[in-house]
């Protein structure tokens, strides 16, 4: 418990650390202890070589998330282009098939702006949050956000640049998204509009491709420029207030990632790749509480970690199925 | 500090060394301030052109007063999707907190109540559109005001012969005689008046417009467009006003005010 609370803590800012003696299982504590064994040493050390000879290329996870970020914001263009009647709305809020849905983050401000609770926005916000409860909270941003996939392309060009030593990526702290959830909240309460809405890239691309472009893309563009030429990611990880909504409601979240200790080699490429590379900080040598454990809430469910690691140590789970089987 | 034997000489104050990780830490923390205050005051520039009132649009039918409107709206754009005429347009970011927001350019499209009911009230999520209202006579978007008497046909005992608003204007308006259910371009629909009654002829609310004699002579032709309380503003006199620009317009809540 305490070990998850510290997970939580992560989430809201605060540093990675090693599980304490009292945090560690027996069997972790064993499986460390042989894993610093000069034979166990030296294999990891072969097998590391080994997947630096022979890299490994998967893209099974990618490929499924972008389907699925192209394929429900599809669904919400054609339903307005072709008036089909699928997906009315944008992603702040819409009918499904005639079922409200609305972004909690969103809801929650025009709640907070308004100060009047809406029948419709509270089922709709509930259905929202139950669906993407199961799958995982923030696998919202990783698996429907539009920004979320410019910023991966934006991504990319940023560690092609930095490869070369053109860029640099400053990180900020992780603690700021909290400070701006509660600025923001309190903004819409005290100004009566919906402040973050006005800065918010997620309404500005789903509003942009549903109905067409409009200037405020440029902001979109500028955010995305300072993600390639200064900071990796820096509207997810450090401002975005949806994504830590959504990893609030998803903390304990059926579908998880699993982390098998044994299999680790610890040569940390998942982090490497990882938007929220705290979450994979118990592949640490030394960091782990148990032999499997799921990580943190702040995961965004993306499943780059389970495509790039060479050992298959972090694996796709449903909680509580995986000890059935 | 006052303690003599921990400051060895007077002009080399002891000032502690920062380590670079340290150094790292400390640019970090800045920084972070920096992009919090940059990320809220960015969040804040949205007020400026509400506060300031650079903008007057006509909001959809049941929408609630501006500020409120603003505070409710979730900017999803569902009540874009259900117009049949597609009058219901959304704010760019010049609009700071109107991003987003829906309006109504009645000149372009004005909302000619196509639907029959109010589908766009029925669409919104949060009662931004309130369902207070139920049909079309109760909708308060503003009042239409013969702006321009001096353009104006009717004024000057005018007809008028042809497309309203010329061959290439995209609006639609519900010609009952046509199709109940199928909105027409306004140019596909060529007129032949003896007097101009356009603004009164394609009202979708009765008893909201009439044309008034101007003087008591039987032989004078001049009519005066008057509007009467039971106007909602819906716009389609605007729109299929002739002359160029509108000579009758209509007056949002905040226009009243400001000529007030």
């Amino acid at each position: 418990m305490k070990w998850f609370l510290h997970k939580l803590a992560m989430m809201f800012g605060a540093e990675g650390r090693k599980a304490t003696p009292e945090e560690e299982t027996d069997a972790a504590r064993a499986m460390k202890k042989l894993k610093k064994t000069p034979e166990q040493v030296k294999k990891r050390k072969e097998i590391i070589e080994h997947e630096l000879e022979f890299p490994l290329v998967r893209h099974k996870w990618r490929n499924l998330r972008w389907a699925s970020i192209i394929l429900i914001n599809a669904m919400f263009i054609v339903s307005f282009a072709w008036d089909v009647q699928l997906v009315e709305g944008s992603l702040t809020a819409s009918r499904f098939l005639g079922f409200h849905m609305a972004d909690p983050n969103a809801a929650l401000q025009v709640f907070l702006a308004f100060k009047e609770l809406v029948l419709n926005l509270v089922i709709g916000t509930v259905t929202v949050i139950l669906l993407w409860w199961v799958v995982g909270g923030r696998a919202f941003c990783s698996w429907a956000c539009p920004y979320h996939l410019l910023a991966e392309w934006a991504e990319a060009i940023h560690l092609f640049l930095a490869r070369r030593g053109w860029v640099k990526d400053h990180p900020f702290h992780r603690g700021l998204r909290v400070v701006l959830w509660f600025v923001f909240m309190t903004l819409a309460f005290l100004t009566g509009y919906t402040v973050f809405e006005y800065i918010n890239p997620v309404g500005i691309v789903s509003r942009a491709l549903i109905y067409g472009p409009t200037v405020a893309v440029v902001w979109v563009i500028f955010l995305l420029g300072v993600e390639i030429f200064f900071s990796r990611r820096f509207w997810c990880r450090y401002v975005c207030p949806i994504g830590l909504t959504y990893g609030i409601t998803g903390a304990v979240a059926p579908v998880q990632i699993k982390y098998d200790l044994e299999k680790c080699v610890h040569e940390g490429e998942c982090r490497a790749v990882c938007l929220v590379p705290h979450v994979l900080d118990i592949t640490k040598m030394g960091y782990a509480s148990d032999t499997t454990e799921y990580i943190g809430p702040d995961c965004t469910r993306c499943g780059l970690c389970v495509d790039v690691c060479p050992q298959n140590a972090l694996s796709f789970t449903v909680r509580g199925i995986d000890k059935i089987i | 500090m006052t303690d003599a034997s921990d400051t060895p000489t007077p002009e080399t104050p002891k000032k502690p060394r920062l380590s670079r990780r340290e150094l790292e830490r400390r640019r970090l923390l800045l920084r972070t301030l920096g992009l919090g205050v940059a990320a809220v005051t960015a969040g804040l520039v949205g007020w400026y052109p509400v506060y300031r009132r650079l903008f007057d649009h006509l909001r959809p039918p049941g929408a609630l007063d501006e500020d409120e409107f603003l505070a409710a709206c979730i900017k999803c754009g569902q009540c874009v999707q259900v117009c049949p005429v597609q009058a219901i347009k959304l704010a760019d970011g010049d609009e700071g907190y109107g991003l987003g927001v829906p309006y109504i350019d009645a000149r372009a499209q004005a909302c000619d109540f196509s639907c029959d009911a109010v589908q766009c009230v029925l669409a919104c999520p949060t009662g931004a559109l309130s369902h207070a209202i139920a049909t079309k006579e109760e909708v308060t978007m503003g009042i239409a005001r013969l702006a321009r008497p001096e353009a104006c046909l009717a004024m000057q005992g005018q007809g008028f012969t042809g497309l309203a608003r010329g061959y290439d204007f995209e609006g639609l308006l519900r010609y009952e005689d046509i199709d109940r259910w199928e909105p027409q371009p306004v140019a596909s629909y060529p007129y032949d008046l003896e007097i101009c009654d356009l603004c009164v002829r394609e009202c979708p609310i009765s008893g909201a417009i009439t044309l008034e004699p101007l003087s008591d002579d039987p032989a004078d032709a001049r009519r005066m467009p008057t509007v009467h309380p039971a106007c909602v503003g819906c716009g389609t006199c605007e729109m299929i006003c002739p002359t160029e620009p509108a000579a009758i317009v209509i007056d949002t809540e905040f226009a009243k005010e400001a000529q007030a």
